[in-house]
């Protein structure tokens, strides 16, 4: 029976195969624009990347919930931008009132995104550890949170994405290799990088910093020498909120019409492998990770020759990348970092 | 004061008040049925078959009976929920074997379920250009399918901490739902229309497998589910079983006693996942209908809940909480918009309040069997002679 099935499987399928391609000339002509584009997305997926990584350095857990607290970031953004009379088309106004009007948004997406994360780490993980749950308790709690948070959303704004707000034209800056890098992807990226470092020095250099290393590393220690480990939890999920909340500007910036209920997931999914990518729990790995990721989605899906490849990508080097190197590129502590 | 030093104490009156004491702490159990379980265990191996049989006896009645008040009607067919509710229970039981004996999160259940849909599907579907078999052998073809696919996606895996499988079955989950929209073979949207269904035809000539009649379907679902319990349970006592639950209850430790804990996580994921397929494509059959629509990482979900609201690692919990997670949606209608905000939350309050499920699941000395248990716990009054030596360190150990 096996010799007959082979043969007519093999003829049968079907010829129309523009599903995928191989396109090693579309990637070369794009390759530049393709570079600049997953760049931008590496540096949104970066900054997500940190909240996850900063979460399981500390607690050994992967926070699901925290694309729930980026989602709720850009519905921040969403709101703000819309009571300033933002809409589809790029508003007519001067340069500082758009920077105004942005930095605004960015303080209210970065409020809501650390109050939500505090909410979950308070309501949800923090009752899970007086009672010392098991490991998996915490995932399941994670897991359980994010959808609770998603599906409050969808109730709330349904299931289709919001109306889109672009924030300014992106106007033409550089010309590299005939492909015009603009003042879009500039700021996402410059603004991203200064975040990281501003996060990193802090990690390393504050006492804060040195509080979240000391729990990361051994948490009973830690206490012993006078470490709050209740308040260094909730100081690190509200970083991670805040970072999230700037995600949240970047990229409704980048994707004017992703704000949904479930538009965090599967961005939060690709965050995580860049967090593992780099190293989970190490906040540079996160940044070199997202930006690794962000490069990998985008020339997938220029070479494979569909934009829905990009999540397949990112997926399929994390188990690569969990085969070969599981504690990721630059190593995986962050108590081990030094000071 | 230690169980090897001195000779045995005979118990005076005030340490026998104290057994009787501690006795009876154990007995107060908590939970919502208590002593349920010990009054359970403490019936003859016939009584407890007879109990069975007539569980079992009225399962296979319920579409018949249709009991006002359980039914869902009006509203949805009493019948066809009973098939879907069916195929809940027994993803319910495949899920419970990784989630609930081997303690691996598994996320992305759901993508084992379509694989078994899809395979059960494009193998009878006219839809299909593939060379059609019976729908009755695409039940081992799904089981296998979705075992290989398990197995693959195994063993990079589970090799690494737990939580990565959490993340990386998510991941796969969403993959397998993005593949069958643009892979063109697997026809997106569109689908396939006309699955194929058991053989057979009733007096009147028509066919008895049915998409509109659930009964069928029920007792086909319902037999299988038996058959997988009879597996599971046997499975839960023998080696492979307890090295489930020493590397859920312990990975380190159960490593360095000498369980192979790699190669028993992928077997627990494989057969978890070959249940996985098979109930796939027994709702494939019952629906008929096979499209992407329905393998999200929602329904993913709802089927942790399943398990978790259940009983991690009770079998019969896992029944339960399957049912119950088709039922309430098609029960209560004018909740049913809302059930994976409910699910959720219920799956964070079920963790904080009641981390057992609603069946709790005793997960103490499988391997010496009840009576054994019974004796350590002494619970049939006699107490044995090392029994008072025990005793005498618990009593150290309190003041």
């Amino acid at each position: 029976m096996i010799s007959e099935v082979i043969p007519h499987l093999l003829h049968s399928v079907p010829t129309d195969d523009t599903w995928i391609t191989f396109d090693v000339n579309a990637l070369s002509e794009n390759f530049w624009s393709s570079t600049f584009d997953g760049l931008t997305f590496g540096a949104i997926y970066a900054l997500v990347a940190l909240g996850y990584t900063l979460v399981y350095g500390v607690l050994n857990l992967i926070n699901f919930a925290h694309s729930e607290v980026f989602i709720t970031g850009c519905y921040g953004v969403f709101f703000t931008l819309s009571a300033l009379n933002f809409g589809p088309s790029a508003p007519r106004l001067a340069f500082w009132a758009i920077v105004g009007n942005l930095i605004l948004a960015l303080v209210v997406a970065i409020i809501a995104s650390a109050v939500m994360a505090v909410i979950v780490e308070r309501v949800a993980y923090k009752p899970l550890r007086q009672r010392k749950a098991p490991r998996l308790a915490f995932l399941i709690t994670a897991i359980g949170v994010s959808f609770a948070i998603q599906y409050t959303i969808y109730w709330w704004r349904g299931p289709s994405p919001e109306a889109a707000l672009t924030m300014f034209r992106p106007l033409p800056i550089f010309d590299v290799f005939g492909t015009i890098i603009d003042s879009q992807q500039v700021v996402i990226v410059v603004a991203a990088i200064i975040l990281m470092i501003a996060t990193d020095q802090f990690i390393r250099r504050s006492k804060t910093g040195r509080g979240i290393r000391a729990v990361a590393q051994d948490p009973d220690t830690a206490t012993l020498m006078g470490v709050n480990k209740e308040r260094i939890i909730v100081t690190t999920f509200i970083i991670g909120g805040i970072l999230a909340g700037a995600a949240a500007l970047f990229y409704v910036m980048k994707i004017p019409s992703g704000v949904q209920y479930n538009g965090g997931f599967i961005l939060g999914v690709k965050a995580f492998a860049a967090a593992v990518l780099g190293g989970i729990g190490n906040v540079r790995g996160a940044l070199l990770g997202g930006l690794l990721i962000g490069l990998i989605g985008n020339y997938g899906q220029v070479l494979l020759g569909s934009s829905q490849w990009t999540d397949v990508v990112a997926f399929v080097v994390l188990v690569l990348v969990l085969i070969v190197r599981p504690e990721g590129v630059l190593g995986s502590s962050l108590g081990k970092s030094k000071a | 004061m230690s169980t090897t030093d001195g000779p045995t104490l005979i118990p005076d009156d005030s340490s026998a008040q104290e057994i009787a004491d501690r006795e009876a702490k154990m007995r107060r159990r908590k939970g919502w049925f208590p002593g349920l379980s010990d009054k359970w265990n403490a019936l003859p191996r016939q009584t407890q078959w007879l109990f069975l049989i007539i569980v079992v006896v009225i399962a296979y009645l319920l579409p018949i009976l249709n009991p006002p008040l359980i039914t869902t009607e009006p509203g949805n067919n009493w019948q066809i929920a009973l098939a879907q509710m069916s195929v809940y229970a027994l993803i319910a039981v495949g899920l419970n074997v990784v989630v609930g004996y081997a303690g691996l999160l598994d996320l992305g259940y759901v993508a084992f379920f379509a694989l078994g849909s899809y395979t059960s599907a494009m193998f009878t579907s006219p839809d299909s250009p593939y060379v059609h078999i019976p729908y009755l052998w695409t039940l081992p073809l799904a089981m296998a399918v979705a075992m290989f696919f398990g197995v693959v996606l195994g063993v990079p895996t589970l090799r690494l901490r737990g939580d990565y499988l959490a993340i990386v079955t998510l991941g796969f989950g969403e993959i397998v739902r993005i593949l069958a929209t643009i892979i063109p073979a697997m026809k997106g949207q569109v689908g396939f229309q006309n699955v194929g269904h058991p053989p057979g035809t009733d007096s009147a000539g028509q066919t008895i497998f049915q998409n509109s009649n659930g009964t069928p379907w029920y007792w086909l679902t319902l037999s299988i589910i038996i058959v997988v319990l009879l597996a599971a349970g046997n499975l839960e006592r023998s080696r492979v079983g307890r090295a489930w639950i020493a590397i859920r209850e312990d990975e380190d430790a159960a490593e360095i006693m000498g369980v192979p804990t790699f190669k028993y996580k992928v077997w627990a994921f494989a057969i978890g996942a070959s249940v996985g397929g098979l109930s796939g494509a027994l709702f494939a059959g019952q629906v008929g209908f096979v499209n992407n629509q329905k393998f999200d990482i929602a329904t993913s979900i709802l089927f942790v809940a399943a398990v978790v609201m259940g009983g991690t690692g009770n079998k019969v919990g896992a029944i339960l909480g399957g049912a119950l997670v088709a039922y309430i949606p098609l029960r209560f209608t004018a909740i049913a918009e809302f059930k994976y905000l409910i699910f959720g939350a219920a799956l964070v309050i079920i963790m904080i309040f009641r981390p057992g499920g609603l069946l709790p699941a005793r997960q103490s000395l499988l391997a010496y069997g009840r009576l054994a248990y019974n004796k350590l716990r002494g619970i049939n009054g006699d107490i044995p002679a090392s029994g008072k030596v025990v005793l005498q360190s618990g009593k150290g150990a309190d003041k």
